[in-house]
């Protein structure tokens, strides 16, 4: 099982991607080292545009670009992609609806040691606030090269996060990536985990030891948190007892969110989150655990919830 | 003929204004001579070139003259009425949408955006080898946004030459005179510092606008078209007051208006 960041198959894809469209444009705010664009800069200086440490910019100049039919791809941190830029991304690319790929990285509170200032845990809730914008999350690196291919000849606003943390990867070599739909991982009875993103790994690993106690969780990915496969959710809310979403997100305005908004029925659904509050820093799997994502969390919250003692 | 273009263009603006009770008369004003130039004499746009990008285009970065560029794109053809400004379900916007309006080549409205996408469309032009010019059209109260800055800075960075930015220099904005709000001045000093052609014209006077746009074109840097503007420009009770930057003409101001105006008086 191959181990691998989001971001790095991000990088690594759009390299590919870059050399082969003369119309894509990678655009970065002085991290490409960081979220990966350095691959593409590599492979196509001449389609790389450093906007410098002026991310408000950047996403103007992205919104220019689309203007003038280019497809720009364009990356920082989360938080200062979604968070700084937030108003410059609602008005020069959602409100026009403009072609603009906005390629996130470092989201979340994996990002550790750098601590709370570039943790960011409201990405999702800014995104999916934003009318036309699609927001997704792959979960794997062969999640993230399939989304990226399918991304170069889709012509709509669109928010991707990922992360700093290297994950196992999760789907074999021919995984299809659908958007709008949530993937099925596990098939399992009684307890359904809804998943995005790192929390798919995590969440693995949750099962395979809750397996060993006689619970067998079933696993969905969530790769669109927006548009939402709201008839999936609603399925997966009347056929299991519980339902337990699990976000490297606040769990206010995040995957949590999306799926309690989407329900049609009354149904209780089961948050694994960060609950409202800043990150800090240290390691990735210490955080997990304080801020209660580790899948030593979802364990005993999946036990907790099902009434196993 | 840009004189009676640009003054039928003031008309318009006010009734506008009027029938919406709701606008910026002000800025409006102020740069209208400058958009009347730009439409007819360089982007010259037409029904046949509106929706193409094989044209120059301009971003009107200091979104609430929407009233100013609304007149225009009526008065070359491209737009057949204004009367449902600013009204439900109407193409035109409070501040431009490019999707509802044809001839508007970006979304502007919140200052300082419309620069940075005036950037990126030069920027695309150039990978494109179009050979087309980007203009775009900022106010003096929004070079108080620091996003302009980070702008001035890429547009240099990256050699535009064919980004024409002209600043509507009419000293008011909302809250009083810009060097009592937040004195973002002197402009020159700083354009040039961020690596631009600097040319101080009168915004008013068609032959400077005209010069100034063809030695713009001539530079190997973007260039700033500095241009002196007077808030109002053309209606004397309007001329220089920051009260009537955001505010409608009633019916009775309307009408003393369009005298003036109609007299060719205060303005030639």
């Amino acid at each position: 099982m191959s181990n691998m960041a989001t971001r790095e198959a991000y990088g690594l894809a759009l390299a590919r991607i870059v050399k082969e469209n003369d119309d894509v444009v990678v655009l970065d705010a002085d991290l490409s080292p960081a979220t990966k664009t350095c691959y593409a800069k590599e492979a196509r200086p001449d389609r790389f545009i450093n906007a410098g440490i002026a991310e408000s910019n950047m996403v103007g100049m992205a919104a220019g670009m689309a203007a003038s039919h280019m497809k720009p791809f364009a990356s920082s941190f989360a938080m200062f992609l979604a968070g700084r830029a937030f108003e410059q991304i609602r008005n020069s690319i959602a409100y026009p609806h403009l072609n603009v790929k906005l390629c996130a990285t470092h989201a979340g509170i994996t990002v550790g040691e750098d601590g709370a200032t570039h943790q960011c845990n409201e990405d999702l809730a800014l995104m999916r606030a934003l009318p036309g914008m699609t927001v997704l999350q792959p979960c794997d690196a062969v999640e993230t090269r399939e989304m990226l291919n399918y991304l170069v000849n889709y012509n709509h606003p669109c928010y991707v996060r990922m992360s700093r943390l290297g994950v196992d990867s999760i789907y074999d070599e021919n995984y299809k990536f659908e958007l709008g739909k949530i993937s099925t991982i596990i098939q399992g009875k009684s307890i359904a985990f809804i998943a995005s993103g790192i929390m798919v790994s995590e969440a693995l690993i949750a099962i395979e030891q809750l397996n060993q106690e006689g619970i067998y969780p079933s696993l969905y990915n969530v790769h669109t948190i927006k548009p939402i496969d709201q008839d999936k959710i609603n399925s997966i809310a009347k056929s299991y007892d519980y339902v337990m979403t699990l976000e490297e997100h606040n769990v206010i305005g995040g995957l949590f969110s999306a799926v309690v908004e989407a329900l049609k029925i009354p149904k209780i659904i089961y948050p694994i989150g960060i609950k409202d509050t800043f990150g800090e820093s240290g390691t990735p799997e210490a955080l997990m655990k304080k801020y209660e994502i580790h899948y030593t969390n979802i364990i005993d919250y999946t036990k907790e919830i099902m009434g196993h003692e | 003929m840009l004189t009676q273009l640009s003054n039928q263009c003031r008309q318009d603006i006010l009734k506008m204004i009027n029938k919406a009770k709701a606008g910026h008369p002000g800025g409006s004003l102020s740069c209208i001579d400058i958009l009347t130039y730009l439409y007819t004499k360089e982007i010259k746009l037409t029904k046949e070139n509106v929706s193409s990008i094989n044209r120059d285009r301009l971003v009107l970065s200091k979104g609430h003259a929407a009233p100013a560029l609304y007149a225009i794109l009526h008065n070359i053809g491209i737009i057949d009425s204004y009367e449902t400004f600013r009204q439900i379900n109407s193409d035109l916007q409070g501040h431009p949408n490019m999707n509802d309006t044809p001839g508007v080549d970006m979304s502007t409205g919140s200052l300082g955006q419309g620069i940075s996408c005036a950037v990126g469309m030069a920027i695309g032009n150039k990978i494109l080898e179009n050979g087309h010019k980007v203009y775009a059209l900022l106010g003096d109260g929004e070079c108080e946004e620091g996003q302009v800055y980070e702008a001035l800075m890429a547009a240099s960075h990256y050699q535009l030459n064919n980004l024409i930015a002209i600043l509507d220099y009419n000293g008011l904005q909302i809250d009083g005179a810009i060097g009592d709000v937040m004195n973002p001045a002197p402009f020159k000093d700083k354009f040039i510092a961020f690596g631009w052609t600097v040319i101080e014209i009168n915004g008013h006077d068609f032959q400077e606008i005209k010069d100034a746009v063809q030695l713009a074109k001539t530079s190997e840097k973007p260039t700033m078209i500095i241009a002196h503007t007077v808030k109002g420009k053309g209606v004397s009770f309007m001329e220089n007051k920051a009260g009537w930057h955001g505010k409608a003409p009633s019916d009775e101001e309307l009408e003393k208006a369009l005298k003036e105006l109609q007299g060719g008086c205060n303005y030639e």
